[in-house]
């Protein structure tokens, strides 16, 4: 009965009702892992070394936080960081992230009905004197993906080629960042929910059933 | 950074008949990253595609580029949404997502599960009203609360909170559907964000 990555960042005890409702879908809750795995701990990572996966994992993690103070979450990825990276990107990327962070999703439509919900948001530009030109590439799109997906068009896979990434690397990186929008919505939640004490009797929750 | 890979294509589509808006109908979607040809397919690729007939999809054969992080998402989504034992009818589950899909704007994503909720509920209508409305479109409360805490939950920073929890409990849900709403609406967080980047809809 072995933690997974998820229980240790929502802090949920081994054996506790949040325990039991997670394994209660052992797939979902199996594969959630191998997700982690295969994307954070692959044993072929080809071109998107586990440095620059790591990078991106505490950039997004810190682009997910409310403030610059990093959350468990973000401060188990930037540890992961800082096992494979020097201090020196360690503070650009928390920099970066500073910088880059804001309220989404924003964005605008490709649907012409929709034009007008189109909200304005800020698009990164990061640092080349601090971050390499090919992971300041791969944390800009990061920032797309978290914050304005949906701004997202052919031009953005171009730069990410033209910064030097191949077709394998830019869905790694792709599936990297969604699934941590994944993660961390599923860790929040969690989390939200465990803090959440129901105080209704059992007479109560009979008839809320019913 | 190796630099011996070959530079890749990508494909823009600019005859494409595309969606005017959000729909309950069939959307065919185009990849701007060139997909794995179906006859190049490794044993691991096919493996990771786990239905044999998703090798027809452009999009799950541009996923099978990393095929260890598709075949884990895919039975991540199985079993989030198909798993009938417990928490929150299945149709409940596809409310999420289509929600979720709503706030980001994946239009493809929303087809699919708007759709999915209303042949699994028979309300179509109300479905269509939060596709045309948006998220803020009334329906009954345990439906706006569904709703609300799916919005609230995809928005970045999360805005899932206490109240969501509480008024998900009021309309009857027990701890068990809040994790399977939780969930759909995060997993969408994930697929809307590969459907809105590395491609889009068409109407087919």
């Amino acid at each position: 009965m072995s933690r997974d990555v998820i229980d240790h960042l929502a802090e949920i005890p081994a054996g506790s009702r949040l325990d039991e409702i997670r394994r209660a879908r052992p797939d979902a809750r199996e594969h959630a892992q191998q997700s982690f795995l295969a994307l954070l701990e692959p044993t072929h990572p080809g071109q998107l070394a586990l440095a620059d996966r790591y990078a991106v994992a505490a950039y997004v993690a810190l682009l997910h936080d409310g403030s610059p103070t990093p959350t468990r979450a973000a401060a188990f990825y930037l540890e992961l960081l800082g096992d494979e990276a020097d201090a020196d990107l360690v503070r650009a990327v928390r920099r970066a992230a500073d910088d880059g962070r804001a309220s989404g999703p924003y964005g605008d439509y490709r649907e012409p009905a929709l034009a007008d919900e189109a909200r304005p948001g800020p698009v990164a530009a990061i640092d080349r004197a601090a971050i390499p030109a090919p992971l300041a590439a791969a944390l800009e799109h990061a920032h797309l993906l978290v914050l304005h997906p949906r701004d997202a068009r052919p031009a953005a896979l171009r730069a990410l080629v033209d910064a030097g990434w191949g077709a394998d690397a830019i869905v790694s990186l792709s599936q990297l960042v969604a699934f941590l929008a994944f993660q961390l919505r599923l860790v929040h939640g969690l989390r939200t929910l465990a803090a959440t004490p129901d105080g209704r009797t059992d007479h109560e929750l009979q008839e809320a059933r019913a | 950074m190796t630099g011996t890979h070959d530079r890749t294509e990508i494909l823009e589509h600019p005859a494409l008949h595309r969606p005017e808006a959000f729909t309950q109908r069939g959307l065919g979607w185009a990849p701007w990253a060139p997909p794995v040809a179906e006859h190049e397919l490794t044993e691991a690729q096919r493996h990771a595609l786990v239905e044999a007939s998703r090798s027809s999809s452009p999009y799950f054969r541009l996923l099978a580029r990393d095929p260890e992080a598709l075949r884990a998402r895919t039975l991540t989504d199985l079993d989030i949404f198909g798993n009938e034992a417990g928490g929150l009818p299945r149709w409940e589950r596809e409310l999420s997502a289509a929600a979720a899909s709503r706030v980001n704007g994946c239009v493809f994503c929303a087809s699919v599960h708007a759709r999915a909720a209303s042949r699994l509920s028979g309300r179509t209508d109300d479905v269509q009203l939060l596709l045309d409305e948006g998220v803020g479109a009334r329906i009954d409360d345990r439906w706006d609360a569904i709703v609300d805490a799916s919005s609230a939950l995809t928005a970045t920073p999360a805005a899932f909170a206490p109240e969501h929890v509480e008024r998900l409990r009021a309309a009857g849900i027990d701890d068990a559907g809040i994790v399977d709403q939780i969930a759909g609406a995060a997993f969408f967080n994930w697929a809307n964000r590969l459907m809105l980047s590395l491609g889009e809809p068409e109407v087919g």
